[in-house]
């Protein structure tokens, strides 16, 4: 008889449930099995009730986060076989309210992370500088066409390029205890996209998403505990991003301290 | 998260979990990082128990050795120990984080974390030394 | 662009503060917090006297000082928010936090540049 695991999934059906329970599955201990193809095999074939978020299988959606283990993974890149003999607590993503089983209520991140203006921004392509001209704009500027290009060296794409690796998956949210202590904390990987633009050699936008970052919701509510940079599945170390982006904004403010009517 | 929901039918109650209280406590990186940020009363303790230190040089003979035979005493040998090993703590996690904040170039191009982290080392290395000849040489 | 914050301004005397006692401390808690009082070290207070009475030990342990409690201030003030949950106290904890760093500075302003 082949292998077998138990997965113990946390349930909650609002109908039903005024706390999440623990429901035990035993499926198959297969070699290339990761979470989600068990959670896929007891959604097929024991209990077609059970929901949860998945779209890509391969760590590029950023859809399948959970808590496995007590730690945040992608259900599509944590394997079963690294968990044996079991059992494996398949919980969802802590910080965030749970709607269904293992489906979280994302909206708090969804409102923070346009506050960062996570785009390019360019000053020079509309007289009044603003975002909001250059949208109004968009139809006849230059952006995107082949009239004006924004060439960029290598070295110029290491600057920022590891910050846009990110999938927005929040296991960095998920990871870290000022996100689910401070409500308003713009949070790890807000911040780290933030920067992503920031450092982009083609973007002017700093100025703008100063005011955000350096308030005291944003890089200053982080303790650096670095939880976010461990869980982080592809690399981006929104720990790092912050604490660099806090060096910037100190040296900004002490400028500004220094130097208080200097026009900027 | 703190915006009012209405539940209804097709809208249920979302399960909201409280933050627990001893956080800290549930995960070991958790806890090592509660420990780390300790470590700063024990700079305060440092600061003030070199500051009694220094008064009592300043004043004469009789309150230097009053001062001598206080920091010889089992109790406070006991907490200098462990307020040296939670300042070293101190020491190697601000040194190894530093990489993390400081971007240090040479001729345009970031320099690799680890030179600056040895940098730091190599600082302290030096520092101590000079201070422990200054003191005892 | 850069309004006048006061959080970057503590931030910094929190790093400052944070890699001189990095650099300084340990060595000066070995020999005094625990060489000495062993017996393993024993320098006279004249010699001692004489270190701390040249202006540029003054100035440089003032500085350590300072920082180094300012440090403390605002790793302490976080960690009570976060760690206790204390947030809701925050203007008694900012009063015992940063009160305390300006009480230290001022002490150790007195006894290293007038009582010394």
């Amino acid at each position: 008889m082949a292998e077998r695991i138990t997965l113990q999934v946390s349930r909650y059906r609002p109908e039903n449930d005024a706390e999440p329970v623990t429901q035990e599955y035993e499926i198959p201990l297969r070699k290339a099995w990761s979470v989600l193809d068990g959670l896929n095999h007891v959604k097929d074939h024991i209990d077609g009730t059970l929901s949860f978020r998945w779209s890509c299988r391969m760590g590029i959606c950023g859809s399948c986060g959970m808590t496995v283990n007590g730690d945040p993974h992608l259900g599509c890149a944590a394997f079963l076989t690294d968990y044996a003999p079991g059992p494996v607590r398949v919980e969802p993503l802590r910080n965030f309210p749970v709607i269904r089983d293992l489906v979280v209520e994302i909206g708090d991140f969804m409102r923070k992370l346009p506050k960062v203006k996570p785009w390019l921004i360019r000053t020079d392509t509309a007289e009044t500088g603003t975002a909001e001209a250059e949208a109004a704009e968009i139809g006849t500027a230059e952006i995107g066409t082949a009239e004006r290009e924004f060439p960029q060296t290598p070295a110029e794409m290491d600057e920022y390029h590891r910050y846009s690796m990110c999938i927005n998956c929040m296991l960095c949210y998920s990871a870290c205890p000022v996100v689910g202590l401070e409500e308003d904390f713009l949070g790890p990987a807000a911040i780290a996209i933030a920067q992503r633009y920031n450092l982009d050699s083609r973007d002017q936008g700093a100025a703008e998403r100063f005011d955000v970052l350096s308030s005291a919701a944003g890089v200053w509510d982080c303790t650096f505990v670095g939880e976010c940079t461990t869980a982080c599945p592809k690399g981006v170390d929104p720990a790092g991003a912050i604490q660099r982006y806090k060096l910037t904004a100190a040296m900004e403010s002490l400028k500004a301290f220094v130097l208080p009517r200097r026009a900027r | 998260m703190t915006e009012r929901v209405q539940y209804t039918e097709f809208h249920p109650r979302w399960h909201r979990t409280r933050f627990p209280v001893f956080w800290w406590l549930r995960r070991r990186s958790y806890l090592v990082f509660v420990v780390r940020e300790l470590t700063s009363v024990f700079v305060a303790w440092t600061v003030v128990y070199l500051l009694l230190l220094i008064n009592a040089v300043a004043e004469d003979d009789a309150a230097y050795q009053r001062f001598l035979d206080w920091s010889g005493t089992w109790w406070v040998v006991l907490l200098n120990v462990v307020a040296l090993a939670l300042l070293l703590f101190h020491t190697v996690t601000w040194f190894n984080l530093a990489p993390k904040a400081i971007v240090a170039r040479m001729r345009g191009r970031p320099l690799p974390g680890i030179w600056i982290q040895g940098a730091h080392y190599l600082a302290w290395a030096l520092v101590s030394a000079g201070v422990a000849w200054l003191i005892l040489g | 662009m850069a309004k006048r914050q006061i959080e970057p301004i503590l931030w910094l005397t929190f790093s400052a503060g944070g890699m001189a006692a990095a650099l300084a401390l340990p060595v000066l808690l070995l020999v005094f917090g625990v060489l000495i009082p062993l017996d393993w070290a024993s320098p006279d207070r004249t010699h001692l006297l004489a270190v701390l009475r040249n202006p540029l030990t003054r100035l440089v342990l003032l500085a350590v000082f300072v920082l180094a409690l300012f440090h403390w201030a605002h790793r302490f003030r976080y960690t009570l928010y976060e760690g206790l949950q204390l947030k809701h106290l925050n203007q008694v904890i900012n009063v015992l936090c940063y009160g305390g760093a300006v009480a230290g500075s001022v002490m150790a302003g007195y006894i290293l540049l007038i009582a010394l």
